[in-house]
């Protein structure tokens, strides 16, 4: 799976995915810089956590504009796989390759902490290896992943099966004390209509070996090496 | 020149949990009048434009494309010519004084 993680001015976390990626799972990876406007080659595009361009504005909101995001959008139109995490799926939003946004959390505070996710669906090229209603402990790290779309919005990300993880119990009850942010319907990450494009606020590449207190994050990624793999036969 | 003042607010919809933190710490000093507090963002433009409708389109353009988000933002602008190029302009009229100026308008952000 030859994976591009993009570097913005800012960006926190393209060194574990990298390693997440490149490391734990052997695969080929390279560090795509924000001014690149090619992606050849690449099969899998990370957009990842972190702060781009400080959050000015509004978190996503300039690195949208980036030069590598107009190559990251045709490669999300060819079918090409794109996970953004954290600050990556609010720049999937404001580039409108993902619907909805992410507000400030409830609590206002920055959330820093494990929690359960439900995976709703595995037709995303990102749950392939899941089943749904499996539960994943996978933590989260934001001030802003308080997901919001209008109603209809909402109710056509339902009705297509666009809704990827919701924050659950430990047993995958969805309640409002699983619920870290706010999100409306428990909401942590979407696909687009096609499956290949996934945002989620919860960090998979921080939960891919045991010293870091879990391995739940590896499905995320091996499921897309499987979407690959099929997609190749 | 002009300068435009650019305000960003939430969405009437969107809740605003800074907004809501702000009433709470307002009604902890004794302003316990506060019923609502919305809290957004202030933006100053200095711009150049041929004339003020000019300067208004490329700004609604400015507030789309970029300074609002219309998923949860609505935007309004007002406009005036930079002080420093003020001239015998009908542009100005009265508009010093607190009443919305003439140039005012207020935007829905535009797109779905």
């Amino acid at each position: 799976m030859n994976t591009g993680v993009v570097v913005f001015p800012g960006t926190w976390s393209d060194r574990d995915c990298a390693h997440a990626v490149g490391d734990i799972l052997e695969q080929p990876v390279r560090y795509v810089d924000h001014r690149e406007r090619r992606l050849d080659g690449l099969e899998l595009v990370i957009l990842p956590g972190g702060f781009s361009y400080g959050d000015y504005l509004r978190c996503g909101a300039i690195a949208r504009f980036a030069p590598v995001m107009e190559a990251v959008t045709d490669f999300a139109n060819r079918g090409g796989l794109v996970l953004g995490i954290c600050n990556g799926f609010q720049i999937l939003q404001e580039a409108r390759l993902l619907p909805g946004a992410l507000l400030r959390n409830a609590s206002c505070e920055f959330r820093c902490e494990w929690v359960n996710l439900r995976v709703e669906q595995s037709g995303s090229a990102f749950t392939q290896d899941c089943r749904p209603g499996q539960v994943l402990r996978i933590p989260i790290s934001h001030g802003e992943g308080n997901f919001f779309a209008d109603p209809d919005t909402l109710d056509a990300l339902e009705r297509n099966s666009q809704v990827v993880f919701r924050y659950c119990a430990p047993d995958g009850r969805l309640t409002a004390d699983a619920n870290p942010n706010g999100s409306l319907g428990n909401i942590a990450g979407i696909a687009n209509a096609r499956g290949n494009v996934v945002g989620m606020m919860p960090h998979p590449e921080r939960a891919c070996e045991p010293l870091l207190g879990g391995v739940d994050g590896l499905a995320v990624f091996r499921s897309a090496i499987h979407a690959l793999n099929r997609v190749a036969v | 020149m002009f300068r435009a003042e650019v305000f960003v607010t939430l969405k009437p919809v969107v809740n605003d949990p800074a907004g809501l933190t702000i009433r709470s710490g307002l009604h902890a000093l004794g302003f316990e009048s506060v019923t609502d507090v919305r809290a957004g963002k202030y933006l100053v433009l200095t711009l150049d434009a041929p004339d003020a409708a000019q300067a208004r389109e490329r700004l609604d353009a400015m507030a789309r494309q970029l300074l609002a988000n219309a998923v949860i933002e609505d935007y309004r602008i007002e406009l005036q010519p930079e002080p420093a190029a003020l001239s015998p302009s009908p542009l100005m009229g009265d508009s010093r004084g607190p009443s919305p100026s003439p140039l005012a308008g207020e935007g829905r952000g535009g797109g779905s």
